[in-house]
């Protein structure tokens, strides 16, 4: 096989076993340890390479709504559906957004099949693209994602001004991970029903490649919560988790960067001056799972707004609640498990997804559905 | 969507891009949200965009730590 540089390192058997047994070691057994992974590229790299099976009892993880796909609530996507039945519109979106079920089990994949002209493209530069290609129709771009993702869309939407490219415009649903994290850390599970404990986050990889680390010292701070970045292969993942023990058995809340051959405290700055220059805070957004977060979502500043598909379309909210028996939402917040969902694995799977969660490979769901069920089945 | 590995950048191409070699797969993505990248160099690739470089030494560094041997229990 063709060897990775920067992969097949950080997936190494022996040392797996190694960072396994320090955690064996390190962890007290007198106490619990309870930590989030925020990202769902983790939720994944946890499933697919079992680690929970590598940690000691007293060590939990719990998946966090670092999702993209999975906390965009009903509401906007029935809003993509909307747009996209608009007689010679094209919406362009990432593949994972095609099978997000919105009302009554429509989702955009549906629509394409009853005519609507809905295509999948890899990056938002292939967007600007089919725009110049079909000058004579309107071009919008479904953006949606984390700080990894909004660069580009800046990057599409500045592009599209240089070409003079004006049948394209972007429906803008960027989402911003600092405040989803603060938004768990003051939920009721948390601060007053006690259902929930949190100990430590693991920080994003590819987030913190844009924003830093800096961003995270408000929590440690504040919330007195250690906070690991952390690559996204196995033996970033379980590193980081022994640095989180490490914290905690020392009483410590601080920022560490277990993920420093790509995450620098400032982060990518080039980037950020993008972002600031196209977007700006919503007051509001809506987040499946989350409900309403204050300032956790971007939206296209008024210097853009010729590219912005919400005011070009009017594009009118709608809030759709969730199918009544999909836990996502509980999920989301880490409240609940996969297997606590009746739908699970019967009713609700990656080829019939009832939720959200079910429908990215970084969803808890399908990270749960594609590698968990299994191991579980036997133990 | 976020799942995305190490590629090495084989290639400057004209208009801020270059070609990159992903798990043995060629593809071109964008450098516009990265600077001062040479061949050889690798980088992080997200939707056609590279969105950092990988640093080496600190690479070398972390996998130095993966073999240290724990530290004894606490009291
Ligand atoms: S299994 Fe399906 S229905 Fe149940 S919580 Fe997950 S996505 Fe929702």
């Amino acid at each position: 096989m063709f060897a990775m540089k920067y992969v097949d390192e950080f997936r190494d058997g022996a040392l797996a076993r190694n960072i396994a047994a320090n955690i064996a070691r390190e962890v007290d057994p007198q106490r619990r340890y309870h930590l989030m992974e925020f990202c769902g590229g983790h939720t994944h790299a946890i499933s697919r390479y079992g680690i929970a099976d590598l940690l000691p009892a007293n060590v939990r993880m719990i998946h966090g709504p670092g999702c993209p796909v999975c906390v965009l609530p009903a509401g906007r996507v029935e809003n993509a559906i909307q747009l996209a039945q608009i007689p010679g519109l094209i919406l362009c979106c990432y593949g994972d957004m095609l099978r997000v079920p919105a009302n009554g089990g429509m989702s955009l994949l549906k629509a394409k099949a009853r005519g609507a002209d809905v295509r999948m493209v890899y990056s938002s530069a292939d967007a600007v693209k089919i725009a110049q290609e079909n000058p004579e129709r309107q071009v919008v771009f479904l953006a949606i994602g984390f700080e990894t993702t909004t660069p580009p869309t800046a990057v599409a939407i500045k592009q599209a001004q240089a070409l003079g490219i004006n049948n394209f415009s972007v429906f803008c649903n960027h989402v911003l991970t600092p405040s989803a994290i603060s938004h768990i850390l003051q939920s009721p599970e948390i601060r007053q029903l006690g259902v929930l404990t949190l100990d430590g986050f693991i920080g994003p990889a590819h987030v913190s490649t844009v924003i830093g680390s800096r961003p995270y010292e408000y929590f440690a701070e504040e919330f007195q919560k250690p906070v690991v970045i952390a690559g996204f292969e196995p033996l970033d993942v379980m590193q980081a988790i022994l640095m989180l023990v490490r914290q905690l058995n020392e009483g410590r809340a601080e920022v560490e960067n277990e993920f420093s051959r790509a995450v620098t405290r400032d982060g990518n700055v080039k980037a950020q001056l993008l972002v600031a220059e196209v977007f700006e805070l919503r007051r509001v957004f809506e987040w499946r799972g989350l409900g309403p977060v204050p300032y956790s979502a971007l939206r296209i500043k008024a210097q853009y707004a010729a590219y912005d598909a919400e005011l070009r379309f009017q594009i009118a909210a709608v809030s759709i609640p969730d199918n009544k028996a999909c836990e996502c939402g509980a999920i989301l917040r880490g409240v609940k498990h996969p297997r606590d969902c009746k739908l699970f694995g019967t009713v609700c799977t990656p080829d019939n997804p009832m939720g959200s969660c079910m429908v990215s490979s970084e969803g808890a769901c399908a990270a749960h559905y594609s590698y968990g069920r299994f191991r579980e089945k036997v133990s | 969507m976020c799942l995305a590995i190490p590629a090495c950048v084989e290639q400057l191409v004209a208009g801020d891009s270059a070609i990159v070699n992903l798990g043995g797969v060629r593809k071109e993505v964008s450098l516009a949200l990265v600077e001062d990248i040479a061949v050889g160099d690798y980088v992080i690739v997200h939707v056609g965009f590279a969105l950092q470089k990988l640093d080496p030494e600190e690479a070398a560094q972390t996998l130095a730590l993966f073999a240290e041997l724990g530290r004894a229990a606490p009291e």
